[in-house]
């Protein structure tokens, strides 16, 4: 029935989500490694996903549920903090946030 | 080479190339489109792999609202402005890739041994495709969360309420009253 195996699919979760960990390590403004993080939240679903079907259960969808509702606090939580930043600062650039390095 | 192979190919490639292309693209706008792009893919690879429900609200939630979120802020914030090129650690981009590779290495390497100790790794998707069947994806995921997972089903709307009340209190902006009310205790502090 299923000919691609559940191997090809954590190696695709995999380099997604190394994409993201590179993406959030290099990029400067906020909003695009806010962006990053959600593609290793994805890449992360992708491997649970892929864990239900080699398990022939359906608990790896529920942990997904609640990845994505999580994911989506942590978006509204994010990008506000981002704003409040933003009017203060008017950049968004991560860089420019260094009050609390010593 | 069945469909399954066929689309799993364009899964695989649209995903991996979209998510790609968000490294290289110095619009925020772009990058989020791209992440749009990825996330569809995302959603087919779901649906390759019985999860029907998972995948509409992938589709709903994730490329629909999630990411209309995140350009109304690009476009609150200023969509024409790029990304600036200057790097206060020189070293860091250099190092953030050569330790992501090596993270992608581990990664991988685990996963294959991992897939090596499960027994009959892949076999189970009979079982999955017959839960498909009888009861059904969405009955299947609704009776497990409001039984075993009911707990952690009633925390996630706690936290949804925390985090609706959380982001009304950091977005609010104070109003000219409350300004100047400030800035007079501002004064007497100084005065003191």
């Amino acid at each position: 029935m299923n000919s691609v195996g559940p191997g090809y699919y954590l190696l695709l979760s995999a380099l997604m989500f190394t994409v993201g960990v590179i993406g959030a390590l290099v990029r400067r403004n906020a909003i695009v490694i806010f962006m990053f993080i959600e593609l290793m939240l994805n890449a992360v679903n992708l491997a649970f996903v892929t864990f239900a079907r080699m398990h022939g259960e359906v608990v790896g969808q529920v942990i997904v549920f609640f990845v994505l509702v999580v994911a989506a606090a942590e978006v509204v939580v994010g990008l506000a903090i981002i704003l409040v930043i933003f009017r203060q600062r008017a950049s968004a650039n991560v860089d420019d946030v260094n009050l609390l390095k010593w | 080479m069945t469909w399954e192979q066929l689309i799993f190919g364009v899964v695989f490639v649209v995903a991996l190339g979209s998510s790609m292309a968000m490294l290289f693209m110095r619009n925020a706008v772009h990058v989020a489109l791209y992440l749009v792009a990825a996330q569809m893919a995302l959603a087919l690879a779901f649906l390759l792999q019985g999860a029907f429900f998972i995948a509409a609200v992938q589709i709903i939630v994730y490329a629909g609202a999630i990411m209309v979120l995140f350009l109304f802020v690009i476009m609150l914030l200023g969509v024409d402005k790029q990304e600036a090129l200057i790097e206060p650690l020189p070293a860091q981009r250099p190092l953030a890739i050569g330790l992501g590779v090596l993270l992608a290495a581990e990664i991988i390497y685990v996963a294959g041994k991992g897939l090596e100790l499960v027994t009959g790794a892949g076999a189970n998707s009979a079982a999955l495709n017959e839960i498909n069947q009888n009861p059904g994806n969405v009955k299947a995921l609704a009776r497990l969360l409001f039984s075993s997972y009911l707990l952690p089903f009633e925390a996630t709307s706690i936290l949804l309420v925390v985090a609706i009340v959380g982001v009304m209190v950091l977005a609010r902006r104070m109003s000219a009253s409350d300004l100047v009310r400030a800035s007079k205790n501002d004064e007497t502090l100084e005065a003191a």
